[in-house]
């Protein structure tokens, strides 16, 4: 399992029998492939889906059945379509249990930036800012640290942000970090890491758990 | 009344400096034929309002291409290559707008109301920009205008002759509350539009009133 396959799993024991669940592109849409078995979860798409899982190989591509990243995919027998504005109702007006989005950059406010790089290309934030906004809880996935080691848990992100002080909480591939109103509280930590070396690997400040758990996944 | 025209007579109900609000979540939902006779007419300095874009080739960004485009607003357009060149060079301009405070601002517009307090965008360049911060009910709001377009463009899979329409599955997605938004409502209608009464009152999607114009793509 590489890092990014370690956090989705881990990412996945989040999920509750039931949940109402939207996982942005990437990252962290690979947590349903570690969904524990028997456990029931409604993928919801920005488009204006409810209930919906991965293109049956078997069955012809239907142009009009696709996901927000414009994937064709199936739709779970009892699964609904709505509009954008109902889509959106469901996201912004706390009918999702979990919103789980990659990042580039998180803070110790709970803060988080995932849309734009300063100088790059203006591409938009799509639903990003909608879906930090109302779901009950909101995870953000991400490695570490940036391809050049530095930091990207930090006092504060520099990069245009997507969401002021939205985060439930990070998860990397070193540990789990809940955001709380007195800030990060490290809660499990990855074998075969010390809490000394994610201090070195992180700007943002952060207690640790007294009951500091081994990040564990199924 | 709803109209049955063909594509070119509809599409003259299109005029320079309109506001044209498009359905389609990339290609799904994306009226294509109204399009391909926009590009053909040339109806300019338009402004644009899609979700995406989608590319030069393909759904509204072909627009954007054609020079046809003074002003986007868009939640997202990362696969207009063109586009931040342009934006760039002042040739165009762009709003972002989060696509559900899209979604609701349109809404706001076809509904009657002046506009929407949301908390998506606070502390982000959205409220920077194209927002206004307001305090009401011991909270913080965003305020965003409502948006209306002298035209909708529109995409469905089934209408009848009242103009009812039904659309196939995501392709809903915009398309639905753009009808209710726009002075002028043009409608591609993939299937041969039915007579009034095939479709159950209670399937139709968007109420025959709301359409104006339909093309039988």
């Amino acid at each position: 399992m590489n890092s990014k396959e370690f956090i989705a799993a881990r990412v996945a024991k989040e999920f509750k029998d039931g949940d109402t669940v939207n996982l942005g592109a990437g990252l962290p849409n690979l947590a349903v492939k570690y969904l524990t078995p028997g456990t029931k979860i409604y993928l919801q798409a920005e488009n204006g889906i409810v209930g919906f899982g991965p293109h049956d190989p078997e069955q012809p591509i239907n142009p009009f059945c696709t996901d927000a990243g414009e994937n064709p995919i199936t739709i779970n027998k009892g699964g609904a379509i709505v509009d954008s504005v109902t889509s959106f109702g469901l996201i912004r007006g706390g009918h999702l249990k979990l919103s789980v989005l990659g990042a580039m950059q998180v803070d110790e406010e709970g803060s988080i930036a995932n849309w734009l790089v300063p100088g790059g290309k203006m591409a938009g934030m799509g639903g990003a800012m909608d879906l930090v906004c109302g779901a009950k809880k909101v995870i953000a996935t991400m490695e570490h640290n940036a391809k050049d080691g530095s930091a990207k848990i930090l006092k504060k992100c520099t990069y245009p942000l997507t969401g002021e002080r939205v985060l439930s909480a990070i998860v990397t591939e070193l540990g789990f970090f809940e955001v709380t109103p007195e800030g990060l509280v490290l809660r499990e930590i990855s074998p075969n890491v010390t809490v000394d070396e994610i201090r070195a690997r992180t700007e943002a400040s952060f207690t640790v758990d007294e009951n500091l758990k081994e990040m564990t996944v199924n | 009344m709803v109209q049955i025209l063909n594509l070119e007579e509809a599409v003259r109900h299109i005029k320079d400096g309109d506001i044209v609000l498009g359905g389609g979540f990339y290609a799904n939902g994306t009226p294509e034929r109204i399009i391909d006779e926009m590009i053909k007419q040339g109806q300019k300095d338009l402004t644009i309002v899609n979700n995406d874009g989608n590319t030069t080739e393909k759904g509204m960004g072909r627009l954007v291409a054609a020079g046809l485009v003074k002003k986007c607003i868009f939640s997202w357009c990362g696969r207009m290559t063109c586009l931040p060149q342009m934006v760039d060079e002042g040739k165009i301009e762009l709003e972002l707008c989060p696509q559900g405070s899209l979604a609701e601002r349109i809404r706001a517009g076809g509904f009657g109301l002046g506009g929407i307090l949301t908390p998506v965008g606070l502390g982000t360049m959205v409220e920077a920009k194209w927002g206004e911060r307001t305090h009401l009910n011991g909270q913080d709001w965003l305020y965003q205008s409502p948006i209306r377009g002298n035209v909708a463009i529109i995409e469905a899979d089934r209408a009848d002759e009242e103009g009812n329409l039904v659309f196939n599955l995501t392709q809903r997605n915009f398309n639905q509350i753009m009808c209710y938004a726009a002075d002028v409502v043009l409608v591609q209608v993939n299937n041969p539009i039915e007579p009034a009464g095939s479709i159950h009152p209670q399937e139709v999607h968007v109420p025959g009133i709301l359409v104006d114009v339909m093309v039988q793509a």
